[in-house]
């Protein structure tokens, strides 16, 4: 099976506590963490797992700048066989929309049995495995935590759906999946394995190579596009209660009782 | 004048809440905007849906064939793409059936798409103002869409505030008819339910639940050592699930189990509205957290900013001590 898995770098939500730059419109960005989207690494261990098993091979590719390479090399440390970098200052500014129709360029040049995405990323929509497989006039099936391999022609998928309840579908190939956390437990990535892929070639296409008319991507085809960050008005949110540990556990104590909580 | 379409998820016969939310969220996009509810679905339940939504809506269209019978995301937006007119306004739940649904349909609506809205911001020429949140919740962002081509916008459940029930007489239209060819590359199979565990978190009264602030396995002790103190019982958010620290059945949240306790103690979760979904009855909300900016302290009653694997055994000795 041809696997496909598009990965994202984005700014690590479990490193960072993200502050607005000095004209508050947007992240202060000079200190961020960035690494691959939690998301992409189960996705991508889900396909070396396929491959294992029923043979072929897994290539990963990213929208971004040279810097999105180094999350190309992770995940290729993990067991990914190849990586593609589509880069292009005219890919700047894409809504989702726009990165679709930059993978599907990619995608039309290969021979995918199975792509796969992240279930969501840094911005939280999930919506460009969706996007993707409507383009490609593929079938989709979102938040996928279970993948059953059984054929060359259909395989058997399960949904994440509310309640901890699991949406079984059979589904024809080639499909886009995009894949939810818990699945599988993704493979730790050790220096040696970064190392042993360092110096591997990866491929760079830009617009013009992937037959991609600028204008329909980047900020001039964005029909969606964030204006600014902002720190909404919470109201008064919780009491913080402040002092020493001692002083805080007294006050603590005082509003469990007073609540029902002891 | 804005036409706006809501798509009304349902089950077993019933909308679910988010269909009194989205006249709401329309509101907010155009006070002047008309709403039409679309239901699709088959037989009785759909009538019953139906019925209902004319009770809310004044106008209704019905989709009814066999095929919809359990929303398949492939189907529904056959049947959508086949009746909603060009240049719509599509709002649908952001919930795991919308995520399936609707940025597959803005692209064969060939419309603009937003996800997730928690408000809106009116419109401004053709740009339609949006707020949203991103990285967790940990930022919120505006966010402007171009409508002028329609628009498919997703809505996060909760988010805007409920109409009544209702008894307008709203009218019913069966656009069955020009629902078109269904068929369909993917096809449903049948739902698993979710095993039982052996703790039901949702008889507790008093929950200690942990998220990444736990940091390792081996930790997950200390909470439960502070929880039997307590006489609570240890849940936890979804890091610790995927991490396989704890089963399924200890997670609270939309794709976990929905927990009314009367005390929540939220011990190093950073309180993501997909966890905060599975919390109900306005539990008296504890946060401890030693990110100051973790956007748990939003919704919590009492905040305390330390690293719970300190807190945790001195507010259990504390106790102990009693």
């Amino acid at each position: 099976m041809e696997i496909l898995v598009c990965v994202k770098r984005v700014p690590d939500t479990a490193e960072n506590e993200f502050e607005l730059n000095s004209d508050g419109n947007d992240l202060d960005r000079d200190d961020l963490v960035y690494s691959v989207n939690e998301w992409d690494n189960y996705a991508v261990e889900e396909a070396i797992q396929i491959v294992d098993k029923v043979g072929g091979s897994v290539t990963v590719v990213t929208v971004g700048d040279d810097e999105a390479e180094e999350v190309l090399r992770r995940e290729m440390a993990m067991g990914a066989n190849n990586g593609v970098l589509l880069a292009d200052d005219a890919f700047e500014g894409s809504d989702g929309k726009g990165i679709a129709t930059i993978l599907k360029a990619e995608i039309e040049k290969g021979s995918y049995d199975l792509i796969l995405t992240g279930a969501q990323a840094d911005e939280g929509a999930g919506q460009v495995g969706g996007m993707l497989a409507a383009m490609l006039d593929y079938p989709y099936a979102s938040l996928v935590n279970k993948i059953e391999v059984d054929g060359d022609a259909k395989i058997k998928v399960g949904r994440e759906i509310e309640g901890g309840n699991q949406e079984m579908n059979e589904i024809e190939l080639p499909c886009v999946l995009s894949i939810q956390t818990g699945i599988n437990e993704p493979r730790y990535v050790g220096i040696r394995g970064i190392r042993k892929v360092a110096k591997v070639e990866i491929p760079e296409k830009d617009a013009g190579a992937l037959g991609i008319d600028a204008s329909a991507v980047g900020e001039a085809g964005a029909k969606t596009k964030r204006v600014d960050y902002f720190v909404p008005d919470m109201g008064d949110g919780a009491e913080m209660l402040e002092g020493s540990t001692d002083e805080i556990i007294e006050q603590l104590i005082e509003k469990l009782k007073a609540k029902g909580g002891l | 004048m804005t036409q706006i379409f809501a798509y009304i998820p349902h089950k077993n016969g019933a909308a679910e809440d988010v269909a009194l939310e989205y006249p709401e969220a329309a509101k907010k996009i155009d006070a002047g905007a008309s709403v039409t509810a679309v239901v699709t679905g088959s037989g009785a339940d759909l009538d019953k849906v139906a019925g209902d939504m004319a009770k809310i809506y004044s106008e209704v269209i019905k989709v009814d064939n066999a095929a919809l019978a359990y929303p398949n995301a492939e189907v529904v937006r056959k049947a959508l793409t086949a009746i909603l007119p060009a240049n719509a306004i599509v709002l649908v739940a952001h919930d795991t059936f919308g995520m399936d649904l609707a940025p597959g349909l803005s692209v064969k609506l060939d419309s603009a798409y937003a996800a997730d809205a928690i408000d809106f911001e009116g419109v401004d020429g053709d740009a339609l103002k949006l707020v949203r949140q991103e990285l967790g919740g940990a930022v919120s962002t505006h966010v402007t869409t171009d409508i002028s081509a329609g628009a498919v916008i997703t809505i996060r459940p909760g988010a805007f505030a409920p109409v009544d029930g209702g008894s307008a007489s709203g009218t019913i239209t069966d656009k069955s008819g020009d629902a078109g060819d269904l068929a369909a590359k993917r096809t449903f199979i049948e739902v698993v339910e979710a095993e039982v565990g052996d703790v039901d978190i949702t008889k507790s009264d008093v929950l200690v639940s942990i998220g990444r602030g736990i940091e390792d396995e081996d930790n997950i002790e200390i909470a439960q050592e502070l929880a039997d103190a307590m006489g609570a019982v240890v849940s936890c958010s979804r890091p610790i699930v995927d991490a396989k620290w704890l089963e399924k059945s200890r997670q609270v949240g939309t794709s976990g189990q929905t927990v009314k306790p009367k005390v929540y103690m939220a011990m190093g979760i950073s309180g993501s509205f997909q966890h905060m979904g599975g919390v109900k009855g306005n539990p008296f909300i504890v946060a401890v957290n030693k990110n100051p900016k973790a956007p748990i302290f939003q919704v919590a009653d009492v905040g305390i900013v330390e690293d719970i694997l300190d807190f945790m055994p001195e507010l259990q000795e504390a106790i102990e001590d009693l």
